[in-house]
């Protein structure tokens, strides 16, 4: 219990996936001019996420019992493109509503980076499958915070008066940097 | 167009980080130093390069209603490829840029040149069009690595250049630095501009 609290901690806080791991950054800054669909890709992707650990997991023992472990980035990208086709259509059908506020941005997740990166670290920390399923979780939901958070932060920037060379891009690069300076906080709160 | 007008086209005119702002994620994680930032430009220069002409080569073959599947599989061969080349010979930058490199595949830089140009042109202009893209890409990560280098560590490409007396900002190494960089860097590339159009 306490090392899952521990793994959780990690990988909302300290290790966040945004602010220190620089994964999932296309759409931390694609998606995050407002704070409903900011909410709206937290949530697809924490669906996701989850799902995909679990899977990529399985996976995994599959390839090393065959011996074709090298086959990884392969088998991986092509589960979690299928898995994500697969999400859509079950929305779908069973939740018009899920869809409707979801829909445009369960494709974008095929290449989001922090699907396949947090299937690969946790095959590389040799996690079990109760602490793959928390990592997976834990750092969806820090991917989550963060882009919330800058989403609100986005909001306010757009009626502040900025010098015209740091419109758009430069100004939320920056906007980032303090952001991860707060994270960087974190750092030494597990071990 | 000639080959090397479009290699020059990727190079400048159509940056990946400065002007079409792609691939972010490897951009900021791996330039903690000049060398990180260009090994990994060159590693996805060879995988833009070759997949570029795979998918080009084979555009005619590949129906339009699966070809993002056949992209990706076709990308993540390479990308497989490349990092067991890496990993027999430059050991150090495997361990390096670690997870970066089977990211490679999501890279939305080499995805959107497949989809942009190689599914509409020939294999030559393609193959071009990866050099130029990829190279345009791994000098914009090899500045970043170099300015967060230089401040960070005092050296550029492990060659230390202020005496022992310079105290170095660790903070540009370290994830706020990354950010705060390529946003100054991307301010300094909209002065260029906007002073050439005027």
């Amino acid at each position: 219990m306490k090392e899952i609290f521990i793994i959780l901690l990690s990988s909302i806080l300290v290790n966040n996936f945004v602010m220190s791991r620089f994964l999932g950054i296309c759409p931390f800054l694609g998606v995050s001019k407002k704070v409903e669909t900011a909410v709206g890709m937290g949530m697809a992707v924490t669906f996701v996420m989850t799902l995909a650990s679990i899977i990529t997991y399985f996976v995994q023992k599959i390839l090393v019992a065959l011996g074709i472990d090298f086959m990884q980035t392969i088998a991986f990208i092509l589960v979690i493109a299928a898995l994500v086709q697969f999400v859509e259509m079950v929305i779908q059908k069973t939740s018009p509503t899920l869809y409707q506020a979801l829909g445009v941005y369960l494709p974008l997740i095929t290449t989001n980076c922090a699907v396949l990166g947090v299937a690969i670290l946790n095959i590389q920390s040799n996690y079990n499958l109760i602490q793959t399923i928390f990592n997976g979780f834990g750092a969806a939901v820090g991917f989550t915070l963060s882009i919330v958070l800058f989403a609100g932060i986005r909001e306010r920037l757009e009626i502040a008066d900025i010098p015209e060379l740091f419109k758009g891009f430069p100004i939320a690069l920056i906007t980032a940097s303090l952001m991860a300076i707060a994270f960087l906080g974190f750092t030494g709160l597990v071990k | 167009m000639n080959f090397f007008k479009i290699i020059k086209n990727g190079i400048i005119n159509e940056n990946p980080i400065f002007v079409q702002v792609l691939g972010m994620c490897p951009t900021l994680a791996v330039t903690t130093s000049a060398l990180n930032g260009l090994g990994m430009g060159l590693a996805t220069t060879v995988v833009l390069m070759c997949s570029n002409f795979a998918i080009s080569a084979l555009r005619k073959v590949i129906p339009s209603k699966v070809r993002i599947p056949a992209y990706v599989l076709i990308i993540a061969t390479f990308v497989t490829m490349v990092g067991m080349l890496l990993k027999a010979y430059v050991p150090a930058l495997d361990k390096a840029l670690g997870i970066f490199i089977p990211l490679i595949v999501v890279n939305c830089l080499i995805l959107a040149r497949a989809e942009g140009f190689a599914s509409k042109n020939n294999p030559i202009s393609s193959i071009a069009d990866g050099i130029g893209c990829g190279l345009g890409f791994a000098g914009a990560l090899t500045i970043m690595g170099a300015v967060r280098e230089i401040f960070g560590n005092g050296s550029v490409f492990g060659f230390s250049l202020f005496g022992a007396s310079f105290k170095p900002a660790l903070i540009m190494i370290l994830p706020p630095g990354g950010f705060l960089v390529l946003g100054l860097l991307l301010a300094l590339f909209n002065k260029i501009t906007v002073k050439k159009a005027s």
